[in-house]
């Protein structure tokens, strides 16, 4: 995308909605898609006289973000009214954190192909969303919906460390995995749990200074925010390329036409006038609470991952797979505690039978129809050898289609390998005999025709053969009737 | 049934107690003089008689089962500034004219709790913005000792519904004099509490740091006995203290002998009244004669409460007063063209010329490039007045001075001088700055027999101390069971 002698410099503040039962100044639900207006109350529409409570669900969960990015907790903090007038922000002012916001500094390490880059954070601040404005609905009219208004967001924000837009999908993906890893956010980007602001700024590479930036709002999909932040690029190299300069504005990206467009520009930018909120005290955190949020932290996806590593001689790769989410990370230590070990089976048929199937569904590991424990029944199975590795995917197949367990798919269809040498070497000789021009090939050099010929066999066996054993025995009878 | 209009809070509930006469006859002797007497003082912006007379019947029923509570039936006038169930709350001001609130506040909920009776929602400076209840959307209210003269605001028609026997108690609320001013001015007694020990909750806000709701009545036991309904812990106001329950009652006859009253220099220089200068005087006289000793004290930044007030309670007013859009509820302009002229019509139209002169001021004060030399210094010499005050405390129990420079003045005559106006809050707006408790009892009269108010500030949570030495004094004098001469019982 960056075209030669330009460099590409991006900031992300990302609003993440924070997963609590009630919003973060008053006691009304925030489960998302309730009929309009009904998930309000008092304090959401800003009636006279009604007065803000602190959610303190919300305040610990922006410690455990804090937390989880090495930065510093600060034991207080100030809630600032951030003014301006719009339908859907009830108050006239947007509850926020202004100039001590609860989290300060930190960093996240993105995993790129270049190696590994740490994405230093300026900061994360307890807010409430506004409400939502519905101009299609209503013809001549606008539509305001107050059930978003008050959900606790935490606004992470980046210093401009992301050198492209490839980096800041990968630092947004980062961090989207990190705050569902650590539980704080339910991630769910279509319905807004996650959305990013990118600051976008273009400068000659080796310029020491950074460009004039814009701000692109808004964006909830990985996808948007990679197209955005490349048009947006493109747009100020080639306006600054002919001569122009960049005009510091806040703009919006329509994913219809794929571009960015102006909202308003810092002429029009509005004056917040911020103050602290003269009705809430100042937020003060004791060292318990961070010392007991400390403790139930989970073990982080970076360190679980360096863990699967070292601990399960996995590959870097195989070992990023399994740390995508926790629940996938938890699924792999379930499934090898119980096959007692076994991690390169588990893995590889985590990564490819099982990954593969929840794909097709469309299915998230927590609701997958073969649970840890019951892929491990298959495995076993596997590892003993009583069913070939061809009948374990067909046995899988039925374990996920009928909820079965693989036991009882294997004695129900006879599956089991047959492990009897006597049995094996019979078939063998009935093969050789049957195929004297294959036996012919083999012994004149073809190894192709061995493979024809342990096919042979396991036709014979149904599929219940072992192949290793089929293949033992084949070369013993062919090496001793030469 | 006029003796019962004079009568206190304890004679009342010995009367109610006693069954010699119950709440109903009680609220119909109420209703009644406000009836004969509300057109003239405009006191009053709502009265639901079927509400109050439902009330006292529920509260008559509630004394007959025997469960009974303090003020069990007693008909409670309460400034229109409290959201109320059901019922009107318009804050004196157009933009709320047809706000008819779904939820009680939090002092409403606790006089309803225990059995009191609703009569009725006053009249006020519109959102609380003013000395003396002018600027209402519902008109002036009057003096009941002179009807050209403004009873002092804004709390002015709880004030004058006590004034003028009315009530037997409301309720109002106190920003920077909202409570001691009209209780000064038409000679009855109020309350600011300590900031925090009265839940805000449902209270229409104006300066969030300042507001406090407190008890307008004849006499300071009666104030005692309101603040044992309305003090409190509420979990929905973030700023509401936490602290045990206590007795406001519990220590009404105090020992003057050992009582140090400070003399703020600064409270009796030039620009007091020579009237108001001498009921205080002889009011400071007659505790010495008790034993107690007045102190000379300095309370240096005095001077600068007034500017300091002026720059911060704008500054939240500006912001507290944004929700009021059109957008939801209250009033909206009828046409416009487009959101940003809804806006500025509805606001054009909902507010008047005060509150929209100190949103003005208070958007000023906060925008880029002024926020620091004006709000921020503001919040430090903020700071300094209430350092001022723990100094002064080192060396005395409770402060004494006038409640208000001059006494009543008449209707029309500041209106147009803001400044002026904001000065007659010199005494009353220190204490709030530094969130302490302070009331207003009245101690004589000037040459003009208007009402002077004895104002008495302590330190925090020194309530029940301040209602007891006023209650010693009020035991010695009559100045508070005075009847306003327009409005003979």
């Amino acid at each position: 995308m960056s075209r030669s002698g330009w460099e590409v410099v991006v900031g992300l503040e990302t609003h993440t909605q924070l997963r609590t039962r009630s919003k973060v100044f008053s006691g009304a639900s925030t489960a998302f898609g309730a009929a309009p207006n009904t998930q309000a109350c008092a304090v959401d529409i800003a009636l006279p006289g009604t007065l803000p409570v602190l959610n303190r669900a919300a305040v610990e969960h922006a410690i455990r973000f804090g937390l989880a990015v090495d930065a510093a907790i600060n034991r207080r903090s100030v809630f600032a009214r951030k003014n301006y007038f719009y339908p859907d922000l009830p108050k006239g002012y947007q509850i926020s954190q202004y100039e001590l916001p609860i989290v300060q500094g930190g960093e996240l390490r993105i995993a790129l192909e270049a190696g590994e880059k740490r994405v230093r954070l300026t900061r994360a601040h307890l807010e409430e969303d506004a409400g939502k404005s519905l101009h299609e609905d209503f013809h001549g009219m606008t539509g305001i919906d107050l059930n978003r208004a008050g959900t606790p967001l935490l606004e992470i924000v980046s210093e401009p460390d992301l050198r492209s837009a490839a980096e800041a999908v990968a630092y947004a993906r980062a961090l989207h995995a990190l705050v569902v890893w650590i539980g704080i956010c339910d991630g769910n980007m279509q319905e807004g749990s996650f959305r990013c602001d990118a600051n976008v700024s273009v400068r000659r590479a080796g310029d020491a200074r950074l460009g004039t930036r814009c701000e692109i709002k808004n964006l909830n999909s990985f996808r948007f925010l990679e197209r955005a932040i490349e048009f947006e690029a493109r747009r100020q190299i080639e306006l600054l390329e002919e001569g122009g300069a960049v005009a510091q504005e806040t703009r919006l990206y329509d994913p219809e036409r794929d571009e960015t467009r102006p909202m308003r520009t810092k002429e029009e930018a509005h004056d917040y006038r911020y103050f602290p909120d003269p009705d809430l005290m100042p937020l003060v955190v004791g060292e318990e609470l961070i010392e007991r949020l400390r403790a139930d932290m989970p073990e982080l996806p970076e360190a679980r991952r360096k863990r699967f590593e070292r601990e399960y001689a996995l590959s870097q790769y195989e070992s990023s797979l399994l740390t995508q989410s926790r629940a996938w990370a938890d699924f792999f230590e379930a499934l090898i505690k119980q096959l007692g070990g076994l991690q390169k089976l588990a893995a590889s048929w985590m990564l490819g039978e099982l990954s593969a199937a929840l794909n097709r569904g469309g299915i998230d590991i927590e609701a997958s129809p073969i649970d840890a424990e019951r892929l491990a029944g298959l495995l076993k199975r596997v590892h003993d050898n009583t069913i070939s590795g061809r009948a374990a995917k067909d046995v899988f197949e039925a374990m996920w289609n009928d909820r079965l367990e693989a036991d009882a798919v294997i004695d129900a269809r006879g599956l089991q390998q047959i492990s009897d040498a006597g049995a094996i070497e019979k078939l063998v000789d009935e093969v050789l005999a049957a195929n004297r021009r294959q036996v012919e090939d083999y012994r004149s050099g073809k190894e192709r025709a061995f493979n024809a010929l342990v096919g042979q066999v396991m036709k014979a066996s149904r599929g219940k053969a072992s192949p290793a054993q089929v293949n033992a025995v084949l070369r013993r009878r062919l090496a001793r009737n030469e | 049934m006029s003796s019962l209009l004079n009568a206190t809070l304890a004679e009342l509930g010995a009367e109610l107690a006693a069954k010699r006469v119950s709440s109903v006859e009680l609220t119909r002797a109420c209703l009644e003089r406000i009836a004969a007497l509300n057109a003239g003082l405009n006191a009053f912006i709502t009265v639901d008689e079927a509400r109050a007379l439902a009330d006292a019947r529920r509260a008559d029923e509630r004394r007959g089962r025997g469960e009974a509570a303090a003020l069990t039936g007693i008909p409670i006038a309460h400034k229109d500034i409290f959201c109320t169930r059901g019922m009107l709350t318009t804050c004196g001001s157009r933009m709320l004219a047809n706000f008819v609130s779904p939820y009680d506040a939090h002092v409403i909920e606790q006089f309803d709790a225990c059995g009191a009776v609703l009569l009725g929602k006053c009249n006020m400076d519109e959102f609380a913005m003013g000395s003396s209840s002018e600027t209402s959307y519902y008109g002036p209210v009057r003096s009941p000792w002179d009807r050209g003269l403004v009873p002092g605001g804004s709390s002015g028609g709880s004030a004058v519904a006590v004034a003028g026997r009315m009530a037997p108690a409301a309720t109002g609320t106190d920003t920077g004099g909202s409570i001691r001013q009209p209780a000064a001015l038409t000679g009855v007694c109020g309350l600011k509490p300590t900031y925090g020990l009265v839940s805000r909750y449902g209270l229409v806000a104006f300066a969030s740091s300042f507001d406090q709701a407190g008890p307008i009545a004849k006499s300071a036991a009666d104030l005692a006995a309101l603040m044992n309904v309305m003090a409190g812990f509420d979990a929905r106001d973030s700023t509401s203290l936490e602290r045990p329950k206590e007795d406001y009652a519990r220590d009404l006859n105090p020992d003057l002998a050992t009582l140090r009253i400070g003399l703020p220099k600064e409270y009796f220089g030039e620009g007091i009244e020579p009237g108001v200068r001498r009921a205080v005087e002889e009011a400071v006289r007659w505790f010495e004669a008790q034993g107690a000793r007045a102190v000379p004290v300095e309370l240096p930044n005095t001077e600068l409460a007034v500017p300091v007030y002026y720059v911060l309670a704008p500054a939240e007013a500006s912001s507290n007063l944004s929700r009021f859009d059109g957008v939801r509820y209250g009033h909206r302009a009828a046409q416009y063209a487009d959101l940003a002229d809804m806006y500025a019509r509805t606001r054009a139209e909902g507010f008047g010329a005060e509150v929209k002169r100190r949103i003005l001021v208070g958007t000023y004060v906060l925008s880029h490039g002024y926020y620091d030399a004006y709000y921020l210094q503001a919040q430090k010499l903020r700071r300094l007045v209430a350092r001022d005050f723990a100094a002064a405390f080192e060396r005395c129990d409770v402060i004494a001075g006038p409640t208000s420079p001059a006494t009543a003045f008449a209707i029309g005559s500041k209106v147009d001088d803001p400044v002026q106006m904001y000065l007659n809050d010199i005494f009353t707006i220190p204490a709030p700055l530094a969130g302490l408790p302070a009331l207003s009892i009245p101690c004589g009269f000037d040459g003009k027999g208007l009402p002077v108010g004895l104002q008495l500030t302590g330190p925090h949570f020194s309530e029940a101390r301040l209602l007891g030495i006023a209650h010693r004094y009020q035991q010695a004098s009559d100045w508070h069971l005075r009847v306003p001469s327009e409005t003979p019982l």
